[in-house]
């Protein structure tokens, strides 16, 4: 492409470039490729149908993974359920109701704070406000309001820059009919955001999934068998926390691993549908 | 009938203005409930025995609390974590913007993703069964949990978040400045570097500021290779970070006791740093939003 001579010294430069763009390039393949691989390689021998249907046993010593996993689908629930409606109504509030600047720059400075704010602080205040001035106790219910508060900003930010995509037309053309704001609001703006709102849940459950530190003093590490309702009010670990705990407090590497896999299947899974919902949302969107 | 609805529509603003404000009030109550609980062991300590005291005995007869060991090693965890981090993720991410053809960047993308989307205590069970025995064996030291596996445990934490916001900045640089550049006879990869970059420094310092916020947060990865030893930072020693000291003793201090109330002083601490880099993130973001 370039018309005259290129300087030796010049060359030598923009190959020196190149090699550290190719290295860094494979550093981080290599490094996706051997985690990925050797957590199914060492994980998927030790998963078995007793491990994830039964619950532990300390009679015949047998460890089972099934409260760890329901707990995990309680939290995400649980954690989903309050999050959704909290942090749909702050982004309509800022995107539809907000005409003071200075209220707008305080929630969004607040929610740039809380996303920058350590997950073990999160559990900290977390065991302080809910377990204790709360009176919830150690519960899965306690750490799934930690959750909630740390998940609110990604759902809110995401449903955010879906709502400033509904064309300002749309919502003209329904006050033009006579329709009230909050009519407007419920009957075209929330349908016209739901892309922003499933991609804010599919990046809260991969979140969800991943959380420990905020979990540990809040859901705490319980393996027992409950029913929904009694599971909320009580202790339990969800899979990273019992991963944790198996393989740091007693050191059962090959649980721990089996937990490991299926972690990563279930992020792929979450990366998946992330990529799906978005491949969707912008085919529907220019139809 | 209009009276009836105007005062459902105040009420459905009042609603949402109250939604609204939830996020500011999590911030204080968050905020405040550090401050409560952090201040009084900081009061019966004394400010500098607490930040500057280079000994951490706290279940002693004469209990020593000071946490210079902690604020060193996390510090220098970070810095080691973005060093090496930071490189690899920014080289990547240039590659990525800039050269990759479509179908390979997406699947590095892709990749890069699901590296962010491992659980953290999933990077600490595999630092801990083969970086920590490699590090042994590599150093031939006693015991592989060190600051050195910390670090690079950490760096491949920070990695995905980096390249990520660079590539982001990368991307937004207008095309006619790279355009201009070739015109004037420099080579493809020339232009990246000299013009490119450049023009998306805002945006790559923002990732930088982004990954140290991250590594100084981490708490359960560092908790599983650094083997969790109060000492002063030393690359091949058993170290303590900040994260990792309040997560490790909380669980079995009584409530209300002094060492308590140190913890959430060290909770404090943290806090304080976060809200450095956070002020640090806006300076930059602000500086992109103008430039």
């Amino acid at each position: 492409m370039v018309i005259g001579k290129v300087s030796k010294k010049r060359k030598v430069n923009i190959g020196a470039m190149k090699a550290l763009m190719y290295a860094s390039v494979f550093v981080t393949c290599a490094l996706v490729v051997f985690l990925v691989g050797y957590i199914l390689v060492k994980g998927f021998p030790n998963i078995s149908w007793k491990l994830i249907s039964t619950k532990p046993s300390y009679l015949s010593g047998d460890i089972g993974i099934l409260p760890d996993i329901l707990n995990t689908l309680y939290i995400i629930l649980a954690t989903l359920l309050v999050v959704l409606p909290l942090s749909v109504g702050a982004a309509v509030y800022l995107t539809e109701y907000a005409k003071n600047q200075k209220i707008v720059s305080a929630i969004e400075y607040a929610a740039e704070t809380l996303s920058g704010i350590p997950s073990i602080i999160y559990g900290l205040v977390g065991m302080l406000f809910f377990c204790q001035f709360l009176n919830m106790k150690t519960s899965l219910l306690a750490g799934a309001m930690t959750l909630v508060i740390m998940n609110l900003p990604i759902v809110m930010r995401t449903t955010q820059e879906s709502l400033k995509t509904v064309p300002q037309s749309y919502r003209e053309g329904a006050f033009g009919l006579g329709a009230g704001k909050w009519r407007v609001i419920r009957t075209v703006v929330l349908p016209e955001c739901v892309d922003g709102v499933v991609t804010g849940c599919i990046l809260s459950v991969g979140r969800i999934l991943g959380e420990s530190a905020a979990l540990l003093f809040t859901a705490g590490f319980a393996h027992t068998l409950n029913g929904v309702l009694k599971a909320l009010t009580s202790s339990g670990a969800t899979l990273t926390v019992s991963l944790y705990v198996y393989a740091k407090e007693q050191g059962e590497f090959e649980v721990a691993f089996a937990i490991a896999a299926i972690l990563m299947i279930l992020t792929l899974i979450v990366n998946l549908f992330a990529d799906f919902a978005a491949w969707y949302f912008k085919r529907r969107k220019n139809i | 009938m209009k009276k009836k609805a105007k005062a459902i529509e105040s009420a459905v603003h009042g609603v949402f203005l109250i939604l609204g404000l939830i996020t500011v009030g999590a911030v204080l109550l968050i905020s405040i409930y550090l401050i409560i609980s952090g201040i009084p062991a900081i009061k019966e300590i004394g400010l500098t025995h607490f930040l500057f005291g280079k000994e951490w005995a706290a279940t002693e007869a004469e209990a020593k609390f000071g946490i210079l060991p902690f604020i060193l090693t996390s510090i220098y965890g970070t810095a080691g974590a973005v060093f090496i981090g930071t490189p690899i993720g920014f080289f990547t991410a240039v590659y990525l913007a800039k050269i990759a053809p479509p179908k390979l960047k997406h699947l590095v993308s892709s990749a890069v993703s699901l590296l962010a989307g491992i659980p953290s205590v999933v990077y600490g069970l595999v630092g801990m069964l083969v970086l920590v025995p490699a590090i042994r064996n590599i150093f031939h030291v006693a015991d592989g949990a060190s600051l050195l596996a910390a670090i690079i445990v950490l760096s491949v934490i920070v990695l995905p978040s980096i390249i990520k916001v660079s590539l982001t900045a990368l991307e937004a640089v207008p095309k006619e400045y790279e355009e201009g550049s070739l015109a004037l006879g420099s080579t493809s990869v020339e232009t990246y570097f000299r013009i490119s970059i450049p023009a998306a420094k805002n945006g790559i310092a923002t990732a930088i500021v982004l990954g140290v916020g991250r590594a100084i947060g981490e708490a359960m990865a560092v908790i599983m290779v650094s083997g969790n030893v109060a000492n002063m930072p030393n690359l091949f020693e058993s170290v303590r970070f900040l994260t990792t000291a309040v997560s490790s003793e909380m669980s079995y201090v009584s409530t209300g006791s002094l060492h308590q109330q140190a913890l959430f002083s060290i909770a404090l601490v943290l806090f304080l740093f976060i809200m450095l880099i956070n002020a640090t993130l806006n300076f930059f973001l602000k500086k992109k939003k103008e430039g």
